[in-house]
């Protein structure tokens, strides 16, 4: 049995206070300082631990504060009340919810998987990875012994070309030429967003966490600075034509590179796998709507990797009507499997991945691999506000932050993501992420079910 | 089955109900939907107290009291000759939506049907005021789902006495009891540990005073619930935690839990901050240290295994019904099969958006399906079986209102378990943290001797029995709205429902009365 893979997770605080969902109004006009305060018997301790941030103009309790109503409804003259905290209902997009940006925010400070009491209080279901769950294994074909540390479940994945059979030749001896495979431990690559003020500092974090955690990062040519050198390992330098020559001198010694597609990009893949036969290229193609003939004429062509990449939200790009990442990326496993190229190719599906199952729910639809990239700023403390795209100072500096500390922050995402698969493989009983791809039968979709149970009492869904 | 093909029967005359007793709020502050603000101009005439019914002002001596707003009926008593707003004579009262109610509560159990629940459960009536007490905002399920507003021909006009909403549990002819309980529901396994030995036992005094059940968990089976035996569902659970021989022969039924729906596939983890001295020797655990309850069953890899598990709980007890507890697969139809196969009376279907003392939000947000799907599913496979009238099914994980509960039945369910709704009863609030330090903060789950003294078992067990006397009332206005005297009845009947987002032919869709909007 192969050694029990682990990412070292380690409470890191961060260095501004989050803002928290909801706030403790306290009027204090008309205080009559009576005892037993309702403040002091706070259960959480919240009030002793408040303290002001000058600098946000923040007050820690909106982030303390766990929603007990407790001090509210016992205070005698009731002068303690609740309201939201407009700052954080601002925060993100449609997408990266003020929910999803704060249980990313957790992870990264704790490396744990959020775990709560009482049952789940979101919607019904949802649009994008919200109109799928995953399924489990009632009583027969369950894992034979739980998730609790007792079992090995891998989440490495295989990153490459692989072969559709052996050769031997006369004498018996092995012939085939083996292609280079990178195994990952974890199926998620990390990936630059495309706003964010990336200093040297946020690179060498992402470069040292990958590095630890044994994933890859990849790097445009423009961002790829010296000082990153030590990294090569797990660096995968992405080059367009234009600026291939800037990157060639360096290109000996990584494991992989990524050609940003274009019409003449076939012609550079061929002289890249000349020169560095041992390099894994991967191809970078937008779901854009032409990702099927591009995907199949790349396959053709001998590539070995696809890195398939739908917009920040996860929708195909430049359409008025997107499509999903997960219907757009289930589409090409689909052709690929039916040409019977599927296992000529790896396919990692970026853009819209913010939350560990989606990781699940991606791979599911048949990606080998995703690759994270808002959800790794979130880390360093991101609230997406995008005022990096405007140059103006970013609220929470991620820009200085030290690269020790953002390494470690990552490195616990990544860890409470990879925990998190672990509990959806482990209800499903796999043991493995590897035997996850495509399978979806182990998933249930919205539409399906609706059309399947509803469908026969109630008729035609309106759309 | 349409209502021609069945007969409806007598109503249970035998039935007699506990009775109702007001029990307010813990807190000095309870919280309702609207808010009456007084001015400075107020001349304390005392108006506002005579005329409202509701007894919402209270003049004390010379000056009136804090207005208890929580009992105000809304806007819609601008109707009312007694509106205080209108009639007070310097206008001095405003009328506004309560604030805090942004804060409260989430898109299932909506800040609405919280606030209405916890007027159920001090009242023991259905709420008056302008408040959503059927529906949360999930935008999906039982809140797209609505009933017809039925034919008025076929009304009819009995008293609430006459109409029964008992279920039976054993509908296999076997021998064993008969087991009915009055009401169509029965309260979920909730373990000594996740929740304190107040709640547990409000909960069972509760079950035992409606003629029902409640469940001990796995937790083991404090002697505290003894005197409610005969109302008692004991559990076995993968942990085995407690489970005896005289455990098993004490109840009236035993309950297999093979997964829950809040962690399908993920078995149980009691944290170690909960195991109190009390808790482990309940458990035959160690003080403080994390307890497991794994997942699957280690004995259990077959339907035949299974039945090795029934058979040994029918051995044991010769007077047991067996309860099969599972969450929702994708083949949860061909679960419920081999369940029956096996022997049980029972099959419990826990669906994916249940509650949980303690579960990681990735299994409860996306794993397995939610109950409104798996019900008529294994509903229809029963049936197209030729099994359906032999078992008893019984569905959970997200019944939060009387109307989800007569949802669940028409679409094919005999019956449901509810657990949050009785914590919500008990003042719960929904802020998810019944895991973490000390537990509940509101002494509901916690083990902690400081918190769980905040509720005592005549309280929490009078709310609860207000809260199912308010729901009978509903499921009864139903049942008569479509002429039918049982909910037994309503079994299947999927024609009595409408979902708002289907095509429906347009004269078939009457808005429902009291279903909601």
């Amino acid at each position: 049995m192969p050694k029990k893979y682990h990412i070292d997770f380690k409470q890191t605080a961060p260095r501004y206070t989050p803002l928290g969902k909801s706030g403790i109004i306290d009027f204090r006009e008309g205080c009559t300082r009576c005892r037993p305060c309702a403040k002091k018997a706070c259960v959480y301790n919240v009030y002793d631990k408040r303290n002001f941030d000058n600098v946000l103009m923040l007050d820690s309790i909106d982030y303390l504060c766990k929603n007990c109503f407790r001090c509210v409804q016992q205070c005698k003259k009731g002068l303690l009340t609740k309201s939201t905290n407009p700052e954080y209902e601002k925060m993100g997009d449609a997408y990266w919810t003020p929910e999803i940006i704060a249980t990313n925010w957790a992870q990264a400070e704790t490396g744990k998987i959020p775990v709560s009491g009482a049952g789940y209080g979101g919607p019904f279901a949802g649009p994008g990875f919200d109109s799928m769950w995953t399924d489990m294994s009632e009583i027969v074909r369950p894992t034979r012994d739980g998730i609790h540390g007792r079992e090995y479940i891998s989440t490495a994945v295989d990153i490459g070309k692989k072969l559709p059979q052996l050769y031997f030749n006369d004498v018996g001896v092995l012939a085939s030429p083996f292609p280079p495979l990178i195994e990952l431990p974890i199926p998620m690559i990390m990936s630059f967003p495309s706003f964010g003020h990336i200093s040297k500092n946020v690179k060498s974090a992402l470069a040292l966490a990958a590095s630890k955690v044994g994933t890859m990062l990849l790097i445009s040519a423009e961002d790829y600075e010296d000082y990153l050198i030590n990294y090569k390992q797990c660096l995968i330098p992405q080059v367009s034509e234009e600026h291939y020559a800037m990157l060639q001198d360096k290109i000996a010694g990584h494991r992989a590179i990524e050609i940003v597609y274009s019409k003449g990009s076939s012609e550079l893949f061929k002289e890249i796998k000349q020169k560095f036969p041992d390099v894994i290229v991967f191809f970078k193609v937008p779901l854009d709507g032409r990702e099927l003939e591009i995907s199949e004429e790349l396959v053709s062509r001998g590539a070995e990797v696809i890195h398939l990449y739908a917009d920040d939200n996860g929708n195909e790009i430049g359409k008025t009507n997107p499509r999903f990442i997960k219907d757009m990326i289930r589409r090409v496993h689909l052709r690929l499997v039916e040409l019977c190229l599927r296992d000529h190719i790896t396919l990692i599906a970026g853009g819209g991945i913010a939350m560990a199952e989606h990781v699940a729910k991606s791979i599911i639809c048949g990606a080998d691999a995703v690759a994270m990239d808002i959800a790794l700023l979130i880390a360093l403390e991101c609230r997406l506000c995008k005022r990096c795209i405007k140059n103006r100072p970013c609220p929470v500096t991620i820009d200085s932050i030290e690269p020790a500390w953002g390494s470690q922050r990552v490195m616990n995402l990544l860890s409470a993501w990879r925990n998190q698969l672990l509990e959806v493989l482990g209800a499903m009983g796999l043991r493995e992420v590897r035997r996850l791809r495509g399978e979806v039968g182990r998933s249930m979709f919205f539409e399906e079910l609706e059309a399947d149970v509803f469908g026969r009492f109630f008729g035609k869904r309106l759309t | 089955m349409t209502a021609q093909s069945k007969i409806a029967e007598p109503a249970d005359r035998r039935q007699t109900f506990p009775p109702i007793k007001r029990a307010p709020s813990r807190f000095r502050n309870p919280i309702g939907k609207y808010k009456i603000r007084r001015g400075a101009q107020c001349i304390a005439c005392g108006k506002c107290a005579t005329l409202c019914p509701e007894g919402v002002h209270v003049k004390a001596g010379d000056a009136m009291g804090k207005p208890r707003d929580f009992y105000c009926l809304g806007f819609s008593c601008k109707n009312n000759s007694f509106y205080c707003i209108d009639n007070c004579p310097v206008h001095a009262l405003r009328l506004v939506e309560n604030p805090l109610c942004q804060t409260l509560g989430d898109l299932r159990w909506t800040s609405d049907l919280l606030i209405s629940t916890w007027y159920m459960a001090e009242t023991g009536e259905v709420p008056r005021a302008d408040i959503e007490y059927c529906l949360g905002n999930s935008n999906g399920g039982f809140d797209k789902l609505r009933f017809k507003a039925a034919d008025t021909m076929q009304g009819h006009d009995v008293s609430d006495d006459e109409i029964s909403t008992a279920i039976d549990l054993n509908r296999s002819n076997d021998g064993r009891p008969l087991v009915t309980i009055q009401v169509p529901f029965y309260g979920g396994g909730m373990s000594f540990g996740s929740v304190s030995l107040a709640t547990m036992v409000s909960r069972a005094k509760a079950a035992a005073a409606w003629g029902t059940f409640g469940c001990t968990g796995e937790g083991g089976y404090p002697e505290h619930l003894i005197p409610y035996d005969n109302h008692m569902i004991t559990q076995v659970a993968t942990g085995l935690f407690g489970v005896r021989e005289q455990t098993i022969q004490r109840v009236r039924i035993v309950e297999f839990k093979y997964a829950q729906g809040a962690k399908p596939g993920l078995g149980g983890h009691l944290l170690g901050d909960k195991v109190t001295p009390g808790v482990a020797k309940m458990r035959e655990a160690v003080v403080g240290n994390a307890l497991f309850s794994p997942f699957p069953f280690h004995s259990v890899y077959s339907v035949e295994d299974h039945k090795k598990h029934v058979d040994w709980i029918k051995h044991v007890n010769p007077q047991a019904l067996v309860s099969v507890k599972v969450s929702t697969p994708t083949d949860v139809d061909m679960v419920a099969v081999g369940i029956y196969y096996a022997g049980a009376h029972i099959i419990h279907l826990d669906g994916s958006y249940g509650g949980t003392g303690a579960a990681p939000d990735i299994a409860k947000k996306n794993i397995a399906m939610p109950i409104e799907y798996a019900i008529p599913k294994v509903h229809q496979f029963l049936l197209e079986e030729g099994i359906r009238d032999r078992i008893t099914l019984i569905a959970s994980g997200g019944i939060r209102t009387a109307h989800d509960v007569a949802k669940a039945i028409a679409l094919g369910a005999d019956g449901v378990v509810i657990g949050t709704a009785d914590m919500v009863a008990l003042e719960c609030v929904r802020c998810h943290n019944c895991e973490s330090g000390r537990g509940c903060a509101r002494g509901i789950a916690s083990t902690d001797p400081r918190l769980s003294e905040m509720i005592t078992v005549e309280w929490g067990a009078q709310r609860i029995i207000n809260l199912y006397a308010a729901w009978r009332t509903q499921l009864v206005q139903i049942l008569r709205q479509f002429g039918m005297r049982s909910i037994k009845e309503l079994v299947g009947r999927t024609d009595c429902l409408y979902h708002v987002d289907y095509v429906q032919e347009k004269d078939s869709v009457h808005r429902a009365a009291g279903g909601g909007n």
